[in-house]
C-alpha cells in the first residue's frame, strides 16, 4: 500500500481528529461517524491514523489477534492454550486498520468455510473474515450510508456483541471481534438509519474550510505529498512521533482518572437539557471527556472538557425532529450556552 | 444541430484536455464527457487515445457492469479444475496505468461508481469477496461517458468530483473539428518536463481564492487547477507556471463547475450579454482589481455557455448540484431486483438467480462422501443450491387530501395541518414518499407531487390557504389518480383524507349541499373499488355522521381529529403504513 498522509500534517478539521484520537485513546468510547462534504479529507484522516497508532502486542500464530496480557476476550483457541498451562507468546504488530470495502460480502465479513480445503481435503475449516482481522483495532467504513442493509445489521450486532458468531455452512464458530467503528459518509448520498447512528460513540461534521489561508495550506501540503510522499512523510515523522507518545501517555492516564461528581452532575444536567434517549449518551460524553483530559495531561476531569466533547458526544442522539430546520449542532450549542454561560 | 451554435474554442479546449490528461494522467484522474454516442464523440476518443499512445491497455466498462467483473474474484471454471480458489482480475485491475472508459456513466449503479471512486483514491482494488482477500493495482484516467439528456441525467456527483475535467460536447458538430491531433512527442516531452515544473505562492494562493470567488467548495478542485497548471505549462515548454496556464486551469476546471460568480460591479449594466461580457469586465475593473485575477476571471467567463452567466447572478444554479439521494432507491430498484439481502437455500427456479459461490461451499464438505473413488468431479446436489435473495420495498407514498375549504379553516385547519406534519415527520423516517391534494373553491390541486423531501411538503402546507367552498369529490377524484398512477408504477398509496365532512360543491363545480354529498359519495365508491389503504379524518368539532358514511364508502376507517390527537393520528397511519 501506498504511504500515508500523516495524520499531524492535515490542516484544520479539529474536530474530527479530536474525535478520532479520543476514540484512539478510549476504545470504549464506541467509534467515531464522521459525516462531511466530498473532499474534505475524511478517509484521509482514517487512514492517517491507522499510521499514527502506536504498536501492540498480539499472542504469535492467534488468528484473532488475542492480547497476550489479557485473560477475558481470548478465543478458544488462546484459551484452551492458557487452560493447559502453556504460555502465551507475543508479538508486535501494527494496529490493524481494517478497511470494509463496499462490495465485500457477508461471507468476507463474518468468515467462511474455507473452500480450498473442503474443496480439496473436505475439511469442514473456519476461514475468519475481516470482523477477526479488526480485532482489536479499527474498522473504517467508507460512504456507510451506501452499505447493503443486511450488512450494516451483521455489524451492529457484532460491534454491540464484542463476539462474532458465525453459524453457516455447517461451521460453528465464535472468536471476539472488538473493534472501533469509523464510518464515514456524505449525508448527501443519503441518511444513516437511526440505529446505525446511536451505535457510533462520537459523531463530528467536516466541513470545508472557509478561510482562503487553511486552503491554500491544504492544497500545498496535498500537493507536496503527491509528488514526494516519503519526503513529505519524514519532514512530518517528528510530530507524528510526539502524538504518539501523546496517545500513549493518555491511556497510561486513562484507568487513574475518574470523574469528579460535579463533573458527572453536569453530564447528566446537559443530557436532561437536550433530552436525549437513554444513558449512552451520557457514557459516552463522560467517556470522552476523560480521554481528552488524558490527551492533554490534565489531572482531573473539567467542564471544558466535558463542553468540547459534548457536541460530538451528543449531537446524534437528540431526539429527531425532521421538521426543526435547525440542525442538531446547534440545538447543542445552544443548550451549552444555557448550561455553561457563554 | 448548427455549426454556429457551438462556441469557439470548445474543440481546441476539448483537445487541450486529452493532451493535458496524458501528461498528468496520476494528478488529473480523468474526465467526465458529456455527449451523445456520434462521430464528435468519437473522433474525441480517438483523440485521447492518440495522446496516450497504442501500448496502454483500455478497458471499456458497461453500464450494468457487475461488482465481481468491476473487482475481479473467484474465477469458478478455473477454480473447479484446479481444486483451489482462482482469482480473476476486474476491470479496474485491468485498466490499470491505462483508460477505463465508462459507458453510459449516469446510468451506473451506486456500487459501480463507489467503487470506480475507491480505485481512483487509493490507486488499488481491494477484494473481500467470495473467500478471497487480494489488493490490484488499478491506478488508471476514468473517461466518463455521460450520454444524459438533460440535468437531471448525470453522473455520480461523488464520480465528476473525483475526475478534474468536465468536457460537453453536445453543442459541436463534425463541422466544428478543425484542431489537430496532439502531439505524441510533445506529450512525451512534456511528461518528462512534469516534475520540474514549479508553481509560485502567489499563483497557488489565486487559485484557491478564485474557487471560493466562484463557489467551488472542494478542495480536490483547487488542487486539479493546480496539476492542469503545470501539466499545460509543461506541454508549452515552460518550467514555470505562466499566467496562460492559470487561465487554461481554471477555465478547463473551475468553468464547467462555477456555482456563483460574484456579483457585479454597481456601475455595470444589470443584465449584460454573455458576449460583451467578455471584455467588459475587463476593461472596467482593470485598474482597481489585480490584473492577473481580471485575466483569469475573463477567461473563465468566456467559457461559461450562453445564458448561464445570468443564471449564476440570481444563484439559481445552486439547485442544480443539489439534486441527489431520490434516484437511487426508487430508479434503480426495478433494475437489480431490489437490494441483495443475503443468500438463502432454495431452487434457482422461477427466475431466482443461483449464487454459485455460495452453492460450492454448501457441497464442498460432502465431496469426500459423494465422490467415488478417483474421480475428480465436484458433486454438487440439488440441496446443496443457494439462491441470491433480494429485497424489494414498494414504496409507500402517503396521499394527503386536504380540506382546505372555508367551513374546515373555520374550524381546525391549523390543527389539521398540525396532524398532517406529524405524520410527515412519520412518513420521513420510514422513508416514505408523500404527496399534498389540498381542495378548496371550485376544485382540487396537487399541491405536492410524491416526494421524499419533507422540507419541500412543509413549506407547501405551511403556505396552503383556507377558505371557499368544500369540493370534496373533486378532491376525492384527484387522489384517486394520483393512487392510480402510484400503483401503476409499483408503488403502494396510502391516503389519508382530512375534512370536516361537509362538502357544497358538486364535481362539476356547481353549489348545492345534496348534489355534492351524492357526488362525494360515489368518488367514495371508486376508491373502494380500486382498494387502496387509507384513514378520514374528521376534523369537525363534532363527529359528523356523514364522515362515517364517506370512510364506509370509501372502505377506511373514519377517526376523529378531537379524541384522536395528532399523536394518536400518527399512530393510526404508522400501523398502516407498515
Amino acid at each position: 500500500m501506498s504511504v500515508a498522509f500523516p495524520f499531524t500534517a492535515i490542516v484544520g478539521q479539529d474536530e474530527m481528529k479530536l474525535a478520532l484520537l479520543a476514540a484512539a485513546v478510549d476504545p470504549g468510547i464506541g467509534g467515531v461517524m464522521v459525516f462531511g462534504d466530498r473532499g474534505t479529507g475524511k478517509s484521509t484522516a482514517v487512514r492517517a491514523l491507522a499510521a499514527l497508532l502506536p504498536p501492540m502486542k498480539v499472542v504469535e500464530g492467534c488468528r484473532y489477534g488475542c492480547d497476550p496480557a489479557a485473560n477475558e476476550d481470548l478465543c478458544t483457541e488462546c484459551r484452551s492454550k492458557l487452560q493447559d498451562g502453556l504460555r502465551l507468546r507475543a508479538r508486535q504488530v501494527t494496529v490493524p486498520v481494517v478497511d470494509l470495502p463496499l462490495g465485500a460480502t457477508e461471507d468476507r465479513v463474518v468468515g467462511a468455510l474455507d473452500l480450498e480445503r473442503a474443496l480439496a481435503h473436505g475439511e469442514k475449516a473456519y476461514e475468519p473474515g475481516l470482523l477477526a482481522r479488526a480485532n482489536r483495532g479499527f474498522l473504517y467504513i467508507d460512504e456507510v450510508n451506501l452499505l447493503e442493509d443486511h450488512l450494516v445489521d451483521l455489524l451492529l450486532d457484532v460491534a454491540a456483541s464484542g463476539e462474532n458468531v458465525v453459524e453457516r455452512e455447517g461451521l460453528s464458530v465464535r472468536h471476539p471481534a472488538r473493534f472501533v467503528l469509523v464510518g464515514s459518509g456524505n449525508p448527501e448520498e443519503g441518511e444513516l438509519r437511526p440505529q446505525l447512528l446511536d451505535r457510533f460513540g462520537l459523531s463530528v461534521e467536516v466541513r470545508t474550510p472557509e478561510e482562503l489561508g487553511t486552503r491554500v495550506e491544504v492544497i500545498r501540503r496535498r500537493d507536496a505529498f503527491e509528488r514526494d510522499p516519503s519526503a513529505f512523510v519524514k519532514r512530518w515523522q517528528a510530530d507524528e512521533a510526539h502524538q504518539r507518545q501523546r496517545i500513549l501517555a493518555a491511556r497510561r492516564r486513562l484507568a487513574r482518572l475518574e470523574p469528579d461528581d460535579d463533573i458527572l452532575e453536569l453530564a447528566a444536567r446537559l443530557c436532561m437539557a437536550l433530552g436525549t434517549d437513554g444513558l449512552r449518551g451520557e457514557l459516552t460524553l463522560i467517556r470522552a471527556a476523560r480521554a481528552l483530559a488524558c490527551l492533554e495531561g490534565a489531572r482531573r476531569i473539567k467542564a471544558e472538557h466535558l463542553r468540547r466533547m459534548a457536541p460530538a458526544a451528543l449531537r446524534h442522539r437528540l431526539r429527531r425532529n425532521p421538521l426543526d430546520e435547525s440542525g442538531s449542532s446547534v440545538r447543542v450549542e445552544r443548550a451549552l450556552t444555557e448550561l455553561f454561560g457563554s | 444541430m448548427n455549426a454556429s451554435t457551438a462556441p469557439p474554442g470548445l474543440w481546441a479546449d476539448a483537445c487541450a484536455v486529452a493532451a493535458l490528461l496524458a501528461v498528468d494522467p496520476r494528478g488529473l484522474q480523468g474526465v467526465v464527457v458529456r455527449a451523445r454516442p456520434g462521430p464528435v464523440r468519437e473522433c474525441w476518443l480517438e483523440l485521447l487515445d492518440e495522446a496516450f499512445g497504442p501500448s496502454l491497455p483500455r478497458r471499456r466498462v458497461p453500464a450494468g457492469v457487475t461488482q465481481d467483473r468491476l473487482l475481479g474474484g473467484l474465477d469458478l471454471p478455473a477454480t473447479l479444475v484446479a481444486g483451489r480458489p482462482v482469482l480473476q482480475r476486474g476491470l479496474l485491475n485491468e485498466a490499470h496505468g491505462g483508460l477505463l472508459l465508462l459507458a453510459m456513466a449516469e446510468r451506473a449503479s451506486r456500487s459501480a461508481i463507489a467503487q470506480v471512486c475507491a480505485a481512483l483514491d487509493f490507486g488499488e482494488v481491494i477484494l473481500e469477496r467470495d473467500g478471497l482477500t487480494d489488493r490490484h493495482p488499478a491506478r488508471s484516467t476514468v473517461i466518463a461517458l455521460d450520454e444524459g439528456l438533460d440535468n437531471d441525467e448525470r453522473v455520480a456527483p461523488a464520480l465528476a468530483e473525483r475526475l478534474a475535467f468536465l468536457v460537453d460536447l453536445d453543442a459541436l458538430s463534425v463541422r466544428d473539428l478543425d484542431a489537430l491531433g496532439p502531439d505524441p512527442a510533445a506529450i512525451e516531452a512534456a511528461r518528462c518536463r512534469l516534475p520540474a515544473v514549479t508553481c509560485a505562492a502567489d499563483q497557488l494562493e489565486l487559485l484557491c481564492a478564485m474557487a471560493i470567488r466562484l463557489g467551488i467548495d472542494s478542495l480536490r478542485m483547487p488542487g486539479f487547477a493546480l496539476c492542469t497548471a503545470r501539466a499545460a505549462a509543461a506541454l508549452a515548454g515552460r518550467l514555470e507556471v505562466a499566467d496562460a496556464d492559470l487561465g487554461l486551469a481554471l477555465r478547463l476546471v473551475f468553468g464547467p463547475r462555477a456555482s456563483v460568480l460574484e456579483a457585479p460591479a454597481p456601475e455595470q449594466a444589470p443584465p449584460p450579454q454573455p458576449e460583451a461580457e467578455a471584455d467588459a469586465p475587463a476593461e472596467g475593473e482593470c485598474e482597481t482589481q489585480q490584473p492577473l485575477e481580471d485575466r483569469v476571471l475573463e477567461a473563465i467567463e468566456a467559457a461559461l455557455p450562453a445564458g448561464l452567466l445570468d443564471a449564476l447572478r440570481e444563484g439559481s444554479l445552486k439547485a442544480r448540484s443539489r439534486r441527489s439521494g431520490g434516484r437511487g432507491e426508487g430508479g434503480q430498484a426495478s433494475m437489480v431486483r431490489g437490494r441483495p439481502a443475503g443468500v438463502r437455500t432454495g431452487r434457482p427456479e422461477r427466475g431466482a438467480r443461483l449464487d454459485l459461490v455460495s452453492t460450492l461451499r454448501a457441497a464442498a464438505p460432502w465431496q469426500p462422501l459423494r465422490r467415488p473413488a478417483g474421480s475428480q468431479r465436484v458433486y454438487v446436489q440439488p440441496e446443496d443450491c443457494r439462491i441470491m435473495r433480494f429485497r424489494q420495498r414498494s414504496p409507500t407514498t402517503s396521499i394527503f387530501v386536504v380540506d382546505a375549504s372555508g367551513s374546515a379553516a373555520l374550524h381546525r385547519l391549523a390543527e389539521a395541518k398540525g396532524a398532517v406534519e406529524m405524520l410527515l415527520a412519520e412518513c420521513y423516517v420510514r422513508r416514505d414518499q408523500v404527496a399534498l391534494i389540498a381542495f378548496r373553491g371550485r376544485g382540487a390541486e396537487l399541491l405536492l407531487p410524491p416526494t421524499r423531501s419533507l422540507v419541500r411538503a412543509r413549506r407547501c402546507l405551511s403556505a396552503l390557504p383556507g377558505g371557499g367552498g368544500t369540493p370534496l369529490a373533486s378532491g376525492l377524484d384527484a387522489a384517486r389518480e394520483l393512487a392510480l398512477a402510484l400503483a401503476r408504477r409499483g408503488g403502494r398509496p396510502l391516503l389519508v383524507v382530512l375534512t370536516d365532512g361537509k362538502p357544497n360543491v358538486a364535481r362539476d363545480g356547481g353549489p348545492g349541499r345534496e348534489r355534492a354529498a351524492a357526488d362525494a359519495l360515489a368518488s367514495a365508491r371508486t376508491l373502494r373499488a380500486a382498494g387502496f389503504d387509507g384513514l378520514l379524518v374528521d376534523t369537525a368539532p363534532r363527529p359528523q355522521a356523514f364522515s362515517i358514511e364517506l370512510a364506509t364508502a370509501m372502505g377506511v376507517t373514519a377517526l376523529p381529529l378531537p379524541t384522536s390527537g395528532a399523536v394518536g393520528l400518527s399512530r393510526v397511519v404508522g400501523a398502516l403504513a407498515g
